[in-house]
């Protein structure tokens, strides 16, 4: 019941992120790539995945306080994190990934630097959701384990 | 049978053997497909990394290309393909692919999240066997089994074409899974890998069957001696036994040599016959790569050409080697050829292949003597020839220097011709050779754009195998094919100033408008194909350099490339086309002006373009010439599957010896004096 319960919870969260577009079926991928073997597997690379593009991100706001800008380093970088959020299915970070590095392809400075601010806006509420059901799951399977 | 034993030849003899373990390894067959995954993403890396456990492929994964490619240089035949971003930090993933190309001649797919069509296409001509835009589904890994199959088969195919009848009992491989498991397509691809793994690994010949042989690897050097030996003893002369013995390599057999043997003596022949192609190529060449500038439109090369186009500018080692290899991964058929000829000219130039263009310019010199050999020889008149020649050559790039050199001192293998007068010529056949070559792997060294170069020609189809081996190594051997035959190759510095070399240097793009139809027959640019010399003895070699400055457009080389060589000869003679103006952009414009301005007409040089025409003006002579002579190889074009890169140059140089040899009779030339060359 309890377990049951969080079960439910977990499984609410997961279609919420589906019907949001926050996900896509990459997401589920990953999932399929689960097994017995690795339980966590998902878990681990979207840790890695928030850890690295934090580190993106935070890289692109130096470079966009540089002047002149490095536009080449600042698309670098965010095809790097196009490519891994596309990875990893986060839907709408990469959405902003896109828009943003068209804006910049334009040289439209002032514009780009708001597109990274969406796209920062975007990842930190991506975070936001994924963290907390990440723990769910976590603290479930021990649960239940138990 | 031991598996590990087999590990050797990536290709498919290791494959191979890894799947044909035993019999049950059919049955698994793809599962334990060695995988090398390559991606600074470490996200993204864990990801592809289940991805393929999940397809039951074994996988070794990397965050740096550096550390990919010293995995792979450490265990050759431990790897069946490898998979690679494009976009890493420490190294381009094109270059990584290059690289591979031309070393291990392994199956690489490229990946990114880009899927925009240029970058693609990039993928394409640099050698990639596919293309898979992030994020990569399991879908698209589930099936990569493939492209190593298909490499296996071409390669071994191409070895069967080159005709090495040595190769004994091929037989055709009845299916993949099957074949596998059957000794008898191992025998069949060990049988011509054998020969060549065999002098490689010796340790690998113990191996229980034939199956597990891993093939011999003829590494720049090897190839090197080789051509040495193979000029020493003299072309008409050279007898697998008495070249052996010259190497007095451990662990070499006679019939390693002799099946080498047969495959240089396609290339040569390849690098006098390429003609038709050229003008394929050149218009492939100029679609293909941006970087060429404007490329016109694909023609139905396309793909093939393309891919030897884009090679060469991009990694005209990775390009040779596929052509010379034969491996096929993207181009096939002899359009390929006769692309990446003048792919590796005009593209090396531009990108600075030869050499690496800039720096290696020296280098280049080395292994320019590779061309040296074809392109010395030429005169300037000849030159001009050469280039029309070389412009329907194409694809001789490579081949071409061989010609231009032919002076039997050049020959020795190309890189000595360095050492000779022809290097001023030869150099820039070879230095766009090199170019090619050493562009890819800069840290290989230009002699392995030689070698790769030069396997290539030789083996184009037969070779593939063998020369694949270390990749850009045997283009340049491939160059050396050319310098042996010296002599007849004045052409060698034709190829540089005759034309194609123009187009070449003018960097693909000029190189494709203007030389279009002339130059590209060129492929004989690559002045520094010897090979083309052996092959044409008298009459390649006018061509070969034409091709060398032309556009390598091997295919048309056969006849054409004898008349133009003569001109090109003459023409190039002064400046030793240096192919090597291929190199780099700069450097081929510079060497291409030279190569012109020993033309005479090329003065123009001053601007590749000027160049081009010049050549163009040349190769309108040439090239009535040249169609005319085209006779011969088309094939050759075809014969250099996808790497267009050098070894496909030199393959397809080869080829177009080859079948210029046979042409070349007709024409009757002599000198590469430019009247004799029959219109």
């Amino acid at each position: 019941m309890e377990s049951k319960h969080v079960h439910e919870q977990i499984a609410a969260m997961r279609q919420s992120f589906f019907n949001e577009e926050v996900l896509n079926e990459n997401f589920s991928q990953l999932e399929q790539l689960e097994g017995k073997d690795n339980p966590n597997f998902v878990e681990e690379v979207f840790t890695m995945y928030l850890r690295d593009s934090i580190a993106f991100l935070e890289t692109i706001e130096e470079a966009m306080k540089t002047i002149p800008i490095d536009s080449i380093k600042v698309d670098s970088i965010l095809h790097q994190l196009k490519g891994s959020s596309a990875s990893v299915g986060a839907n709408k970070v990469l959405k902003e990934v896109n828009k943003t590095r068209q804006v910049l392809g334009k040289g439209n400075l002032e514009r780009t630097k708001a597109s990274i601010l969406e796209l920062r806006k975007e990842y930190d509420s991506f975070k936001a959701k994924l963290e907390p059901y990440f723990q769910l799951k976590q603290a479930n399977s021990m649960a239940q384990e138990k | 049978m031991n598996v590990s034993s087999v590990k050797g030849s990536m290709s498919i003899s290791s494959s191979t053997s890894t799947w044909k373990a035993g019999d049950t390894i059919s049955d698994q067959f793809p599962a334990g497909l060695r995988v090398l995954v390559v991606d600074d993403d470490p996200t993204c890396l864990m990801i592809l990394e289940k991805m393929l456990i999940a397809c039951l492929y074994k996988v070794t994964k990397c965050n740096r290309a550096e550390t990919a490619l010293s995995k792979l240089r450490e265990n050759k035949n431990g790897y069946d393909i490898v998979l690679s971003d494009v976009h890493m930090p420490d190294m381009d993933g094109f270059k990584l692919l290059e690289h591979i190309g031309l070393e291990m001649d392994l199956p690489v797919i490229m990946m990114s999240a880009d899927d925009g069509k240029q970058v693609v296409m990039k993928g394409v001509t640099h050698g990639a066997c596919d293309y898979l835009i992030k994020p990569v589904r399991i879908e698209a890994l589930k099936n990569i089994w493939q492209h190593v199959v298909r490499k296996r088969k071409n390669e071994w195919k191409e070895f069967e074409q080159s005709g090495s009848v040595e190769e004994g009992d091929r037989q055709p491989k009845q299916s993949d899974d099957a074949d596998y498991s059957s000794s008898a397509n191992e025998g069949n691809w060990k049988g011509s890998k054998k020969r060549k793994d065999e002098e490689e690994e010796t340790d690998e010949r113990d191996d229980t069957s034939t199956l597990k042989k891993p093939r011999v690897v003829w590494s720049v050097e090897l190839h090197q001696q080789f051509v040495a030996a193979v000029n020493q003893l003299g072309i008409d002369k050279a007898v697998p036994k008495k070249i052996l013995e010259l190497m007095n390599v451990p662990g070499l057999t006679r019939e390693n040599v002799a099946s080498h043997l047969q495959k240089y003596r396609l290339y040569l022949r390849r690098l006098s016959g390429v003609s038709q192609h050229q003008s394929n190529l050149s218009t492939i060449i100029s679609a293909q790569d941006p970087t060429f500038g404007s490329l016109s439109s694909l023609s139905g090369l396309d793909l093939q050409t393309l891919a030897a186009t884009g090679q060469l500018p991009a990694q005209s080692l990775a390009r040779l080697q596929a052509a010379g290899l034969g491996r096929a991964t993207a181009k096939s058929g002899i359009p390929i050829t006769l692309v990446d000829q003048r792919n590796i000219f005009s593209f090396e130039n531009p990108k600075l292949r030869f050499g690496e263009g800039q720096q290696q310019h020296m280098t280049n010199k080395q292994q320019v003597n590779l061309l040296h050999g074809i392109p010395t020889t030429m005169e300037p008149k000849q030159l001009v020839s050469l280039r029309h020649a070389a412009q329907s050559i194409g694809n001789m790039n490579m081949q071409v220097p061989p010609h231009g050199a032919q002076n039997s001192q050049n020959n020795p293998l190309l890189m000595q011709m360095g050492q000779q007068q022809q290097q001023s010529r030869g150099q820039i056949l070879v230095d766009s050779t090199i170019n090619h070559a050493p562009r890819l792997s800069s840290s290989m060294g230009q002699p392995i754009l030689s070698n790769g170069i030069a396997t290539n020609v030789s083996s184009r189809n037969g070779i593939p195998e063998n020369i694949r081996a270390p990749g850009y190594s045997q283009t340049p051997s491939m160059l050396n094919f050319p310098v042996n035959h010296a002599s007849e190759l004045p052409g060698n510095s034709f190829a540089l100033g005759s034309t194609p070399g123009v187009s070449i240097l003018t960097s693909k793009g000029a190189f494709q408008e203007d030389v279009n139809s002339e130059i590209k027959g060129s492929g004989g640019l690559m002045p520094s194909y010897d090979v083309f010399n052996d092959l044409n003895q008298h009459k390649p070699q006018s061509w070969e350099l034409q091709n060398v400055g032309m556009a390598f457009d091997t295919s048309q080389h056969s006849n054409s490339l004898q008349g133009n060589l003569d001109l090109t000869q003459s023409a190039l003679g002064q400046q030793g086309f240096s192919s090597g103006q291929m190199n780099g952009h700069n450097r081929s414009a510079a060497v291409a002006n030279k190569a012109m301005f020993s033309t005479g007409d090329v003065k123009e040089l001053g601007s590749a373009q000027n160049v081009n025409q010049h050549l163009n003006n040349l190769l309108v002579d040439n090239t009535i010439r040249v169609k005319s002579e085209r006779v011969c190889d088309t094939s050759p074009a075809n014969i250099f599957p996808d790497h267009f890169g050098q070894d496909d140059l030199m393959s397809a140089l080869l080829k177009q010896q080859e079948s210029v040899a046979s042409s070349e009779n007709e024409f009757d030339f002599d000198g590469y004096s430019m009247n004799n060359i029959p219109v």
